[in-house]
């Protein structure tokens, strides 16, 4: 039986990992290698780089970023932000993430998910999706809508129509970030996640308002996730993930738990 | 000097990076008269078995991996490379390298478990329930877990040539062992100390199952 992951994500800006809340204010704090190097040992069971560089400079860096993550860590790792091509792509690819994860570039041109599961596997293509609670309509039925440009831009696509098309176009996970929840430390949009997490058959990463243990429990059970994303609840050493996973373990969830 | 075939299937780097790091030199060539010089070969992959086929006939890989199996050269097969050592896969009803008798199946559409659904392919962390001691599994822990990323799954004809067994679903075959040849369904290279240690383990290995 499969374990649940706890995959711990870092922005990085310009070659250093930074934290966001609410996708703005965001502050350097620190080294991207060092701080996969020190989750990889702590027990992180993949790790999440969101770039969030908008200079082609900066995406130089990153690459060198990822080049060296590779060489440090020995867990899957994915890249995301900013990638618009299978060009993109390929270069994270090479420089040795495990996954690429594309958000804004897939809403623009869908076309981008086949070409990419195509050309790398559907394994590698991790469809990022950032929701937000709306009115339920009849173009919207789920009540929550697709955003792109970090949250900025509404798209009028139905979350749950857009995750089923992205499955059917060959993404092989969908990390599902809830913009309301993200950076609150409040819990995980259990509702958003659970009604994805149900009706696709690839796994669903859980995004976005993690501040203790019981809220990836909730993600992990009621949501029904097959992951949690966590950043401020690690950034800040509030829970080691050894701490996160033994607290899960107790409970019944089943983590890797000897690494 | 490890060789690492390149045919072109997937994330060969990884495992270089892998080796790098346990200071093991290695190369990663698709040329036989180079792997020749190697003392110990490593067959990784990601993809898809007809296109490996093809790549593998094209460059002379499939004799050479036949004659490194018959020489006693110690080979360790990973994910693809593993399906491929057995006669058939049923991706696309691809004839394989047939070096060991079994073929590679699909998981079934409708697998579940106690708590429901599973989901295809395997993807993640899970155990490997080893049946006798081997040499480069040595001092890998029962609780140890292995990244798996795969929708198909070895099956050996002779149940002896079967080293490990994962759940999911189904039991499946998770590593094969016979004389020189150790094959892992999941990637040792992404598996954290684990599967770095079963790389390391398979480096200093002379090839002999029992030691």
């Amino acid at each position: 039986m499969l374990s649940k992951r706890i995959i711990p994500c870092l922005d990085v800006r310009n070659g250093i990992l930074t934290k966001g809340i609410k996708f703005k204010d965001n502050v350097d704090v620190g080294d991207p290698v060092a701080a996969a190097k020190a989750y990889y040992e702590q027990g992180a069971d993949e790790i999440v780089f969101y770039d969030i560089t908008a200079s082609a400079e900066g995406r130089e860096i990153m690459i060198d970023v990822v080049r060296k993550v590779a060489e440090n860590i020995f867990i899957p790792f994915s890249v995301g932000g900013g990638l618009r091509s299978l060009e993109d792509m390929r270069q994270v690819l090479l420089a040795g993430a495990e996954k690429v994860s594309i958000n804004t570039a897939a809403v623009l041109n869908p076309d981008l998910i086949n070409e990419g599961a195509q050309a790398f596997g559907s394994q590698c293509i991790v469809l990022g999706m950032d929701v937000k609670r709306v009115e339920a309509s009849s173009s919207i039925p789920s009540g929550y809508e697709v955003f792109i440009h970090g949250g900025r831009t509404p798209t009028g696509l139905d979350a749950l129509k857009w995750a089923q098309e992205g499955e059917e176009r060959g993404a092989g996970e969908i990390c599902l970030n809830s913009i309301d929840a993200d950076g609150t430390q409040g819990g995980y949009d259990l509702v958003v996640t659970r009604l994805i997490a149900t009706n696709v058959g690839i796994p669903v990463i859980a995004s976005g308002g993690a501040g203790t243990p019981e809220h990836i429990y909730e993600a992990l059970t009621e949501g029904q996730a097959d992951a949690a994303l966590i950043a401020s609840v690690v950034h800040y050493n509030l829970y080691p993930i050894s701490l996160i996973k033994g607290m899960l373990a107790r409970r019944g969830i089943k983590v890797r738990s000897y690494w | 000097m490890v060789g690492i075939i390149d045919y072109r299937a997937g994330n060969l780097t990884s495992v270089a990076r892998a080796l790098t790091h346990l200071s093991i030199p290695s190369i990663i060539t698709d040329d036989p008269t180079v792997l020749q010089e190697c003392e110990r070969i490593i067959f990784p992959g990601v993809g898809a078995a007809g296109q490996a086929m093809q790549d593998l006939k094209r460059t002379g890989m499939d004799e050479f991996l036949r004659n490194a199996i018959k020489n006693k050269i110690p080979v360790l097969g990973i994910c693809l490379g593993t399906q491929i050592i057995l006669e058939y896969s049923e991706e696309n009803s691809t004839p394989c390298l047939g070096l060991l008798p079994g073929l590679v199946r699909r998981f079934p559409s409708d697998l579940t478990d106690r708590k429901g659904r599973l989901k295809v392919p395997h993807m993640g962390w899970n155990k490997v329930k080893i049946t006798r001691n081997h040499p480069v599994f040595y001092e890998i822990a029962e609780e140890a877990e292995f990244y798996f990323v795969h929708s198909y799954y070895p099956v050996p004809k002779n149940d002896s040539h079967i080293l490990g067994w994962t759940e999911y679903g189904i039991t499946f075959c998770s590593i094969i062992a016979v004389e020189n040849i150790v094959a892992v369904q999941f990637h040792p290279e992404k598996s954290g100390r684990p599967g770095l240690q079963i790389l390391k383990n398979f480096c200093y290995w002379s090839g002999k199952d029992a030691e």
